[in-house]
């Protein structure tokens, strides 16, 4: 009895519904949370995972070896690796591609790599603009690890000690 | 007004003349409402946007303000896809008589005293049958687009909207039970003293339940079955592309500017200022603080707000629910209130006089 | 050809159009259509006439509940239109015979005395229609109209016991009990002592 008169009084009155207004006209004067993202960026980790890069030696030598490692360790089946003896005697690949389409980003190749060869950038912003681009090619990879050698090397640095 | 009759009078015939100024009126108030329609969009969009901790849209133009602008010219620059097996004529005239209702209603509403289209002495019972036209729009676009969404949807609205006309005519009759007049100028001269004398305050009950099958009218959050996007997509207008699609979207707001305004007028005095004629003396402040266009402005915006309220806060109705609302508790409330308000007007006992 | 004349005639041939189109639309739907054009354009005639209530209330309840009604009816049977349209020709001079026969009787009706007489002053412009029609039914003809009124309720509530069945065995939704339920009635609390893991201990 007690309970619907009870019940009466808090729908009439329209307790709740005002509850609820009440909630939402207080977050229309909260602070808002978005990110104005071109502008305004979210802070990123050393460790974050986008567009690959194969890097080099200081000496300007290609690090990668051609183990395969990655190849085999990619649960995507993304990379694509051959690789021949070349005149000195060292192992080097002739075709390192990797498939973007493909690619699940998760980093196992990086891991793999004895070398540090293959790494994951900081770099996410990018696109192709034909079929087929979205497969990069060594050259590709190799021209991107130079043009971000320097910051490449300042994130591997910054995470070196976690490793 | 006059002096451009008697202008146009010099050198046209009779008829013609009246005829242009009417339609020069018919113009000035349909192009600020349809802009109000379109900066409704963006503030609905804004409001909501804020209320989510959001920003709403803020890249076309300065702060996003130009964002209406170039939704109307891409909705423009659409193609209108009919679909197949449906019946052409009546899937274009749907959209127009859904907006030509709402369009024509506002020919009974007086923005300030005096300052009306057409002061037609049944203007209350004009506006209701008016806004009942409506929902024909909706239905037939719900049949004629050859849909399954479409037909629940437009059954659905059909439904929804013949009940809550009830207790929104029950509501009405309680407002001119008070003030003896069907004459919307005549209402809002009834109110007129100030804050107290507003229909508000007697009738509260009434203005809450108008308020409530005004949104549902409307088919606005939380009643937005007609809508509905998690069980028949976009209900009614699933099937419109391009202008057509504008059509009913600005019926629709235009029908929620126009429940404000009501409000507003009936319950709330329209443009008398709340503080009655204490400060009319007062050299500027009397301007701003007397009655005039801006306190109907005002309080119409309040309204308007408070339909992007409800629908930033509210889930939506199930619809068995939406019907018990109507027809078990709005309806009784309002022939309840009636009771009780006829008995008090028949015993002289008007406090609000 | 005063303004208001030609207003007239537009809306009156406007109207016998749509009442036309009733009968021979091939699709129910538009003819629904064009019997609410028949009622609207009806309504313009009234208000024409300065019978600005009756106009607005035929608009109001014809138009913007009836036929939202009849429009529903129409849209949820699939009516198949050949077998509708199958005796036309035979039925026709049937349908011929009674038309004339309502023609004939309007017409006698019409001439007769009791409408014969002189058409009435037309009210002044700002007198209430609405208003006068409210004080001749409530004093005038007040048991009439109760007597109208007490039949419509009969009838609303025959037609609901009619209709009403209580079905056994059916499953139902309370939505006045589905909103009474509080938190407390659904939802139970239980304090547990937090269990070793498997193991442990």
């Amino acid at each position: 009895m007690i309970r619907s008169i009870k019940h009466f009084i808090k729908s009439f009155t329209l307790f709740e519904l005002f509850q609820g207004l009440g909630v939402t006209g207080k977050y229309l004067f909260k602070r808002k949370v978005t990110i104005q993202y071109p502008e305004q960026k979210t802070p990123m980790s050393p460790r974050f995972r986008g567009h690959h890069a194969l890097r080099r030696y200081p000496n300007g030598q290609e690090r990668c070896i051609a183990c395969k490692l990655c190849e085999a360790v990619c649960p995507a089946l993304a990379i694509d690796i051959e690789m021949e003896e070349r005149a000195d005697g060292t192992r080097r690949t002739t075709k390192y591609d990797i498939d973007f389409f493909k690619c699940i980003y998760c980093g196992f190749c990086e891991e793999a790599c004895p070398v540090d060869a293959i790494v994951e950038t900081h770099i996410f912003e990018y696109h192709f603009e034909e079929r087929g681009k979205n497969i990069i090619t060594k050259e590709e990879l190799l021209a991107f690890g130079d043009k971000h050698e320097s910051e490449i090397a300042k994130r591997k640095a910054a995470d070196a000690p976690y490793k | 007004m006059d002096t451009l009759t008697t202008f146009l009078n010099s050198f046209l015939p009779e008829g013609l003349a009246t005829l242009i100024v009417i339609l020069l009126k018919i113009i000035a108030i349909l192009l600020p409402l349809i802009l109000a329609v379109a900066y409704t969009t963006f503030a609905e969009r804004k409001v909501i946007g804020y209320m989510q901790a959001r920003m709403g849209p803020n890249r076309v133009g300065p702060k996003g303000w130009l964002q209406p602008i170039a939704d109307t010219v891409k909705l423009m620059f659409k193609e209108i896809i009919t679909p197949t097996n449906s019946s052409k004529v009546v899937f274009f005239i749907a959209p127009m008589l859904a907006l030509a209702p709402a369009l024509a209603v506002w020919s009974v509403i007086p923005f300030w005293d005096g300052g009306v289209l057409a002061n037609v002495n049944a203007g209350l019972l004009l506006i209701l049958a008016i806004n009942s036209l409506d929902v024909f729009g909706i239905i037939l676009a719900g049949w004629a687009s050859n849909s399954k969404y479409a037909i629940l949807s437009s059954l659905r609205v059909g439904a929804q909207v013949v009940s809550y006309e009830i207790a929104m005519g029950f509501a009405l009759v309680g407002v001119l039970m008070v003030s003896g007049s069907l004459n919307l100028t005549e209402i809002v001269r009834a109110q007129s003293g100030g804050l107290f004398g507003w229909n508000v305050w007697p009738l509260f009950g009434l203005f809450v339940v108008f308020f409530i099958s005004g949104v549902a009218e409307t088919n606005r959050a939380p009643f937005d079955v007609a809508e509905g996007e998690s069980e028949i997509v976009a209900g009614f207008h699933v099937e419109y592309s391009g202008m057509a699609f504008a059509l009913f979207f600005l019926a629709e707001y235009a029908s929620m500017i126009l429940i404000s305004t009501l409000t507003a007028l009936l319950f709330f005095g329209g443009w008398l200022s709340p503080f009655g004629t204490a400060m009319d003396d007062i050299p500027v402040l009397g301007f701003l603080m007397g009655d005039g266009f801006h306190w109907l402005l005002l309080k119409a915006m309040f309204f308007l707000f408070c339909y992007l309220w409800f629908r930033a806060t509210f889930p939506r109705y199930r619809y068995d629910q939406i019907m018990r609302l109507g027809w078990k508790i709005l309806i009784p409330v309002t022939l309840v209130w009636i009771f009780g308000e006829g008995i008090a007007i028949a015993l002289g006992w008007q406090p609000w006089l | 050809m005063t303004f208001e004349l030609f207003i007239f005639y537009v809306f009156s041939a406007v109207t016998l159009f749509s009442a036309v189109g009733v009968v021979t639309a091939r699709n129910p739907v538009y003819a629904a259509l064009f019997l609410i054009l028949a009622f609207f354009t009806s309504a313009a005639t009234w208000v024409l006439l300065e019978a600005e209530f009756l106009g607005v209330v035929l608009v109001l309840v014809y138009v913007g509940a009836v036929m939202v009604l009849f429009l529903f009816v129409i849209m949820m049977l699939d009516i198949n239109i050949d077998t509708l349209k199958e005796g036309f020709t035979r039925y026709m001079p049937i349908g011929i015979l009674v038309a004339v026969a309502v023609a004939a009787e309007m017409i006698l009706v019409m001439k007769s005395k009791t409408f014969d007489r002189p058409i009435p002053e037309a009210a002044p412009l700002d007198s209430s229609n609405t208003e006068a029609i409210g004080e001749i039914l409530y004093t005038e003809y007040v048991y009439p109209f109760e007597i109208a009124a007490v039949i419509l309720v009969v009838a609303i509530i025959a037609a609901i016991a009619l209709t009403l069945r209580r079905r056994e065995g059916v499953k139902k939704q309370d939505q006045g009990a589905q909103i009474r339920t509080r938190k407390e009635d659904r939802l139970r609390i239980v304090k547990m002592k937090t269990e070793a893991k498997q193991g442990e201990r």
